[in-house]
C-alpha cells in the first residue's frame, strides 16, 4: 500500500502543472459549493430571523377567522380585549414581548401622488419594536397616546421627500366597510434591514389605529417574541386563549420554509452540475495518465501486480488530487465565505414590497454543511477515478507492452 | 524437470479483418537451469512464444505448462499470480518504472510477494550488488545509462527467486559493450543461481551465449540445437 501511495504521489508530481490545474479545478468546485451552500443557509436564516423580528414574531394569537392576507377589520376576524391576553402572556411566560397589533389597508396621498400601505397599529412602549426604535433615522418614535403621529419608512420618506413634522393624508379602510381619511404628522422615519418592508408599512399608535378603523378595542393579532425560540412549543401549550388560534413561527413563515426546501432541491442539482464538471477534469487527467503510462501498466502487470492494485494506484492519485483540491477549496472558499459572512452580499429588494427579506444576505456556513460538501467533493473525485482505473486494470499486459514498443 | 513446455501451440492475432498466424503449432520444453536462445528473424514468433511461456498471453490452441501446471486457460488474475512468484521478465526497452529508484524497482516484485521490510532490503541490495549497481541504488531510471537500466531490470527479474526469466531482445537497445555486459551477467547468474533463462534475439552476438539455440521461422521451430560450448568455451 505504501508503495502504491509512493507511485501515485510521484506520478502526480510527474506532471505538476496538470495535477495542480486539476486540484485547482476541484478547489474551485468546492469553493462554489461552500459559497452557495453558505449563501443559501445565510439567506434562509437571515430571512427567517428578519421576518420573526420585524413581522411575524415567534407566536401569534389570532381569531379563528383571521386571514393574514385580507387585513380584515370585521370584528369576528379580530381579537377582543387583546391587551388582557397580552398582559397575561407577558407576565406568566418567558417572552420578550406580547403585544397586540392591528392591521389595516391604507393609502398615503400627498398632492397628486399616492401609495398603498399596510397600516399597523402598535403599542409603542412594547420591547417588540426595539428594531424600529434603533432603526430611527429621523424624528422620534410614537407614543401610546399619540393621536396624530405616524411613523413611516425611509423609502417612503424619500419618495415623498418627507421629514419629521411634515403632514400626509392617510386613507384607511374601516370595520364597517367605509374609508376614512385623516391628516397625520410624520413623527419619525425608520429604517430596518428590509427596505421592501420599510416601503410598505406605516405605524400608528394602537388606540389611534383602532379609532380610525372603527375596530373598537380589537386587534388583529397578539404578537409574541420569545426569549428562546426553542421554547416555542412549550409557550404555545401554556397559552390560555379560548376560541383563538395560536400559530408558531414555522407556520407563519411557511413561505420561507417552503422556499428553503425548494432551494435545497434546486441547489442539490446545482451542486451535482458543479461536481460533474469537476469530475470531468479528474477523469480527463486520469485518462491521459492511463494512456501515457500504458507501458508502465504493462510492466506492473507483467511482474504480477493484480488488477485491483493497478486500479488502486489511480484511485490514490485521484484521492491525492482531491485532497489538494479540498485544501485549495478550504482556503479559497473559507476566504469567500468569511467575507460574505462579515460583509454580506447586497441584493436589494428586487422591487418587491411587503416582504421581510434582508437587502443584504450574510453567508452562514454550518460545520455539518462544510463537512458534507467536502465529503461530497472527495467522493466525487473517487467516483471520477472509476473509469480510468478500470481502463488501466483491464489492459492485457501483452497488449500494453506491445502498444508501448 | 521442465520449467515450461508448450504442446502444439498456435497463436493467431486478429487485427480488424486481417488474421496473422504468429505460431503454427509449436511443441517444446525447457528444463530447469537452461540458458536458451530463441532465434529467428522478425515475425518468426519468438516474442509470441516467450509471452505464452511467460503467461502474458494465451494460446489460440494447444497447451502451455509452467512448472507442470496448465496455464493455457487461466483467468487474468490467476495468470498474474503465476507470473508474480515464478517468472521474471526482461524487455528490450528498459522496462523500469520511471518514478521509482533502482532500489524501488527491484523491490516492487518483493512487495507484491509480501516480503518483510528487512528481508526486502537484504535481497534488493544483494541483487544490485550482483549486477554491479549497489552504488546507484537510489538513482531513478533517467539517471542511469541504458546498460545500467537493463541490469536493474535483470535484478528485478531475479528478485522474487523465479524459476525462469524470460528476456525479449535484452540487448536490442544497447551498444556492443553494454550488450556484452548484460549477457555476461545473465550467463553468470544462470550458473550461480540455477535460474532458467530463455531469451529471444536475432543478434548473432547474443545468440552465441545460448547453450541451447531454438530457431523459429514463420511460427514454427525449424532447428533446436545444444551448443557444445558458448563463446567463452564455458
Amino acid at each position: 500500500m505504501k508503495q502504491l501511495f509512493k507511485m501515485a504521489f510521484r506520478d502526480i508530481l510527474r506532471h505538476k502543472r496538470r495535477s495542480i490545474f486539476s486540484a485547482v479545478a476541484m478547489g474551485l468546485g468546492l469553493t462554489l459549493l461552500l459559497m452557495f451552500t453558505s449563501f443559501i443557509e445565510g439567506e434562509m436564516r437571515g430571512s427567517m430571523a428578519t421576518s420573526i423580528k420585524l413581522d411575524t414574531g415567534h407566536i401569534q394569537i389570532q381569531a379563528q377567522n383571521y386571514d393574514k392576507n385580507k387585513n380584515s377589520l370585521l370584528w369576528q376576524d379580530l381579537i377582543p380585549n387583546p391587551g388582557q391576553i397580552a398582559d397575561q402572556v407577558s407576565s406568566t411566560l418567558p417572552v420578550i414581548a406580547a403585544t397586540p397589533k392591528l392591521f389595516a389597508s391604507g393609502v398615503i396621498t400627498l398632492g397628486n401622488a399616492s401609495s398603498g400601505v399596510r397600516v399597523v397599529g402598535i403599542d409603542p412602549s412594547s420591547p417588540a419594536y426595539e428594531p424600529y426604535k434603533t432603526g430611527l433615522v429621523a424624528g422620534e418614535f410614537l407614543q401610546r397616546d399619540d393621536n396624530s403621529g405616524i411613523l413611516i419608512g425611509k423609502p417612503l420618506a424619500n419618495q415623498y421627500k418627507l421629514k419629521p413634522g411634515d403632514s400626509i393624508n392617510l386613507l384607511v379602510n374601516t370595520a364597517n366597510g367605509d374609508v376614512d381619511q385623516q391628516q397625520f404628522t410624520v413623527r419619525g422615519i425608520y429604517s430596518t434591514e428590509s427596505s421592501s418592508l420599510d416601503k410598505a408599512v406605516v405605524f400608528l399608535a394602537l388606540p389611534k389605529a383602532q379609532a380610525i378603523t372603527q375596530a373598537g378595542d380589537h386587534a388583529s393579532i397578539i404578537f409574541i417574541l420569545l426569549k428562546d425560540q426553542n421554547q416555542t412549543d412549550a409557550v404555545i401549550n401554556a397559552i390560555q386563549a379560548k376560541g383563538l388560534k395560536i400559530v408558531s413561527w414555522k407556520v407563519l413563515n411557511s413561505f420561507i420554509m417552503d422556499f428553503q426546501q425548494y432551494a435545497d432541491s434546486f441547489m442539490s442539482l446545482f451542486y451535482l452540475i458543479i461536481l460533474a464538471i469537476t469530475a470531468t477534469v479528474i477523469i480527463n487527467t486520469l485518462i491521459m495518465a492511463v494512456y501515457e503510462r500504458t507501458r508502465e501498466i504493462g510492466i506492473l502487470s507483467a511482474i504480477g501486480m493484480r488488477s485491483r492494485s493497478i486500479m488502486g494506484v489511480f484511485f490514490i492519485e485521484s484521492a491525492i488530487i482531491a485532497v489538494g483540491g479540498i485544501i485549495i477549496g478550504w482556503i479559497l472558499g473559507g476566504m469567500v465565505v468569511a467575507y460574505l459572512t462579515k460583509f454580506g452580499f447586497y441584493i436589494g429588494n428586487f422591487g418587491l414590497t411587503g416582504f421581510t427579506t434582508s437587502d443584504t444576505i450574510h453567508a452562514y456556513l454550518t460545520v455539518a454543511k462544510g463537512i458534507s460538501m467536502t465529503t461530497l467533493t472527495f467522493i466525487v473525485a473517487l467516483l471520477a477515478a472509476i473509469y480510468p482505473a478500470w481502463l488501466a486494470a483491464r489492459m492485457e499486459p501483452v497488449e500494453a507492452l506491445r502498444s508501448a514498443q | 524437470m521442465k520449467v515450461t513446455n508448450v504442446e502444439n501451440v498456435t497463436r493467431v492475432y486478429k487485427i480488424g479483418e486481417v488474421e496473422t498466424q504468429a505460431l503454427r503449432g509449436v511443441t517444446m520444453g525447457i528444463e530447469a537451469g537452461e540458458f536458451t536462445a530463441l532465434v529467428g528473424p522478425s515475425g518468426s514468433g519468438k516474442t509470441t512464444l516467450l509471452q505464452l511461456m511467460g503467461c502474458l498471453d494465451q494460446p489460440t490452441s494447444g497447451k502451455v505448462f509452467v512448472n507442470g501446471k496448465d496455464v493455457s486457460t487461466l483467468k487474468r488474475s490467476e495468470r498474474a499470480d503465476v507470473r508474480r512468484g515464478t517468472i521474471g521478465f526482461i524487455f528490450q526497452f528498459f522496462a523500469l518504472i520511471p518514478t521509482l529508484t533502482a532500489y524501488e524497482n527491484v523491490e516492487m516484485p518483493l512487495l507484491l510477494n509480501g516480503l518483510k521490510s528487512d528481508e526486502r532490503k537484504t535481497r534488493v541490495m544483494e541483487l544490485l550488488q550482483a549486477v554491479g549497481l549497489s552504488e546507484r541504488a537510489h538513482h531513478k531510471p533517467d539517471q542511469l545509462s541504458g546498460g545500467e537500466q537493463q541490469r536493474v531490470a535483470i535484478a528485478r527479474a531475479l528478485a522474487p527467486k523465479p524459476t525462469m526469466i524470460l528476456a525479449d531482445e535484452p540487448t536490442a537497445n544497447l551498444d556492443t559493450t553494454n550488450g556484452e555486459q548484460v549477457m555476461e551477467i545473465m550467463s553468470k547468474l544462470n550458473k550461480e543461481t540455477g535460474v532458467t533463462f530463455i531469451f529471444a534475439s536475432h543478434d548473432p552476438r547474443v545468440i552465441k551465449y545460448g547453450r541451447r539455440v531454438v530457431q523459429l521461422q514463420d511460427g514454427l521451430i525449424v532447428q533446436d540445437t545444444i551448443a557444445k560450448t558458448n563463446k567463452k568455451g564455458k
